[in-house]
């Protein structure tokens, strides 16, 4: 890798022992994948992944006092993944105990921490940073030094930034150093699709499933797809980023995607269309009966298969306004139907802490409230990943949630129905 | 005896037995709960991968293709070197990803004393080819041998 001066000079410790360090992580990451430079992070902000004070992750806690101690905090402030303890969230007397005495024990040790690193400010516990209330929107062309999925595959497809999918501490290195090394997705190459995903489905596929199939097919791979743009349209409007938010995560958790396209939407496919796509690409077409098989497919990992669900997420990633208002819409007319009034699961809707705030602004909260569903800025995951909630049998329509922990998973409108009553 | 010849992503030398897997491996959903409750054999938790699912992972000589799933995978692999519950090598099928990469750096440059030796580029043949149980060297030139 060729390095400019200063960050020679750095590389050999002319400017401390840690950030010598830092730098070397750096350029080994990116010799990884034979980057030529390291270019700069041109973001106001950067987003981290880990937010968790999870006693088990203390060699993360001491590496970043090592970068505290050292005073090498970036100048650049961030926002950082929900916070994984609510006490709104339904938790019994053991799953408190297990909570906040042993599994997260250090959280207000690591939340300190990130106020001296450079932490947003109070609210910024999210793993949708990008959303308009929350104030971290890149802009297309910035280079990032994000991680977090979701976040990252969303930056690049929906915005058009430049982030490869970094992992946690590379992202806080990266600002740290003013750097990236420059390899995939922030070239031009790197962004050239190598799927070609035809959607030949009769009706609008369900985002995370969608997601799910394309993810677990192309894995890391970039795919660009056509005959989604019949369902979502060409406008970037709230329905649609909530669309892609959703879809986007599914690919990155179901498989490693960081990038998509969508033909007549993203803002790349919108330029340059199938130019996008490299000779030889791949193809894999999506019907309705793939998407039934990839659904069919997923292990259900309770103990008792036909167990009552005891709780139900909806929200990893973090819901939009617009979705807080109408899965409110939706509930409302459903329990109507079923001559209901409250859920009958108990329900957990997730946002960011500032979306959550300005939803609570308007009369849809009110009503969600009186229907019985919890609202959270909590990480479902966070929540979910202990033995204890592991024996809970939970539904979710989140597919980055079902991966990681033993949710099962239903579409929008099953879980609707369920929490609304089931079949009349 | 069957040799393959990768790329060298970090150094060393060891010689341990094989756990495969030939759908990427999910270091989040595999390592978190073994980590995180203290699993002195590092069971894997990944429900979703049938061939790796509650095999125990430390000091084995992982094969995989690739590693997939959160961005927290990098940090994970540099946990679990850290507190000595790592693999004893991750020999990678394909070009090693960002967050595997990532922990391996990680691992080699903040924590000290570790050894994992990271190989990557070694092939679908050599993923056809291994199979669990088998004795495996890696030497520091990204030789790999496989018995």
């Amino acid at each position: 890798m060729i390095l400019t001066k200063e960050q020679q000079d750095i590389l050999d410790g002319n400017k401390g022992e840690t950030l010598a360090k830092v730098m070397k992580t750096l350029v080994m990451y990116g010799d990884a994948f034979e980057a030529e430079k390291l270019v700069p992070i041109t973001s106001n902000y950067n987003h981290l992944v880990t937010s968790f004070g999870l006693k088990v992750m203390s060699p993360v806690y001491d590496l970043m006092q090592k970068l505290l101690d050292a005073g090498v905090a970036s100048g650049q402030e961030f926002s950082v993944d929900p916070r994984p303890l609510d006490k709104n969230v339904p938790a019994n007397f053991l799953q408190n105990l297990v909570f906040n005495k042993f599994m997260y024990s250090k959280q207000d040790f690591y939340e300190k921490q990130l106020k001296e690193l450079g932490l947003m400010n109070e609210d910024a516990f999210t793993c949708t940073c990008y959303m308009d209330e929350v104030g971290n929107k890149p802009k297309r062309g910035e280079v990032l030094s994000w991680a977090e999925s979701s976040a990252v595959v969303y930056a690049n497809s929906v915005l058009g930034a430049r982030c490869n999918r970094n992992s946690g501490i590379i992202d806080i290195m990266g600002s740290i150093a003013g750097y990236v090394p420059y390899f995939g997705l922030l070239t031009d190459e790197g962004r050239r699709a190598t799927w070609l995903i035809r959607v030949e489905t009769t009706k609008k596929p369900e985002a995370q499933l969608l997601g799910s199939a394309i993810g677990m097919k192309v894995m890391e791979d970039v795919p660009y797809i056509v005959g989604l743009d019949k369902w979502l349209g060409n406008e970037l409007n709230d329905s649609t980023c909530a669309y892609l938010k959703d879809f986007g995560a599914a690919t990155a958790s179901n498989g490693a995607v960081g990038l998509y396209h969508i033909e007549g939407l993203t803002p790349e496919a919108k330029d340059f269309g199938k130019d996008l796509i490299v000779s030889g690409a791949r193809e894999y077409i999506i019907d309705d009966n793939e998407l039934e098989r990839v659904q069919a497919n997923y292990p259900v990992v309770w103990k008792n298969k036909d167990a009552k669900p005891k709780l139900c997420f909806v929200g990893c990633p973090h819901l939009s306004l617009e979705q807080l208002k109408s899965w409110t819409e939706n509930i409302e007319k459903e329990l109507k139907n079923k001559g209901n009034k409250k859920v009958i699961i108990p329900t957990v809707f997730t946002a960011a802490p500032r979306v959550l705030e300005e939803f609570k602004k308007t009369d849809y909260a009110t009503r969600l409230e009186k229907m019985g569903v919890i609202t959270s800025y909590i990480c479902p995951l966070m929540y979910m990943n202990n033995p204890l909630c592991k024996k809970m049998p939970v539904i979710t329509s989140s597919n980055k949630l079902r991966t990681y922990t033993s949710a099962r998973y239903y579409k929008d409108e099953e879980i609707l129905d369920m929490i609304t009553g089931g079949k009349k | 005896m069957k040799q393959f010849k990768g790329r060298v992503v970090t150094p060393g030398e060891v010689c341990c037995e094989a756990v495969v897997t030939t759908q990427g491996f999910n270091t989040l959903a595999s390592l978190q709960m073994a980590l995180q409750f203290g699993d002195k054999k590092v069971k894997c938790g990944d429900q979703n991968n049938e061939e790796l699912h509650g095999k125990s992972l430390i000091g084995k000589a992982l094969c995989l293709p690739q590693t997939i799933g959160s961005t927290t995978g990098g940090l994970v692999i540099y946990c679990a070197c850290a507190l000595e519950k790592n693999p004893g090598c991750m020999l990678f099928a394909n070009h090693i990803d960002s967050l595997a990469a990532a922990g391996a750096v990680l691992a080699e440059v903040w924590v000290d004393g570790i050894t994992m030796p990271v190989v990557d580029c070694l092939g679908d043949e050599f993923l056809n080819y291994v199979k669990d149980g088998m004795k495996i060297t890696v030497k520091k030139d990204g030789i790999v041998e496989v018995e």
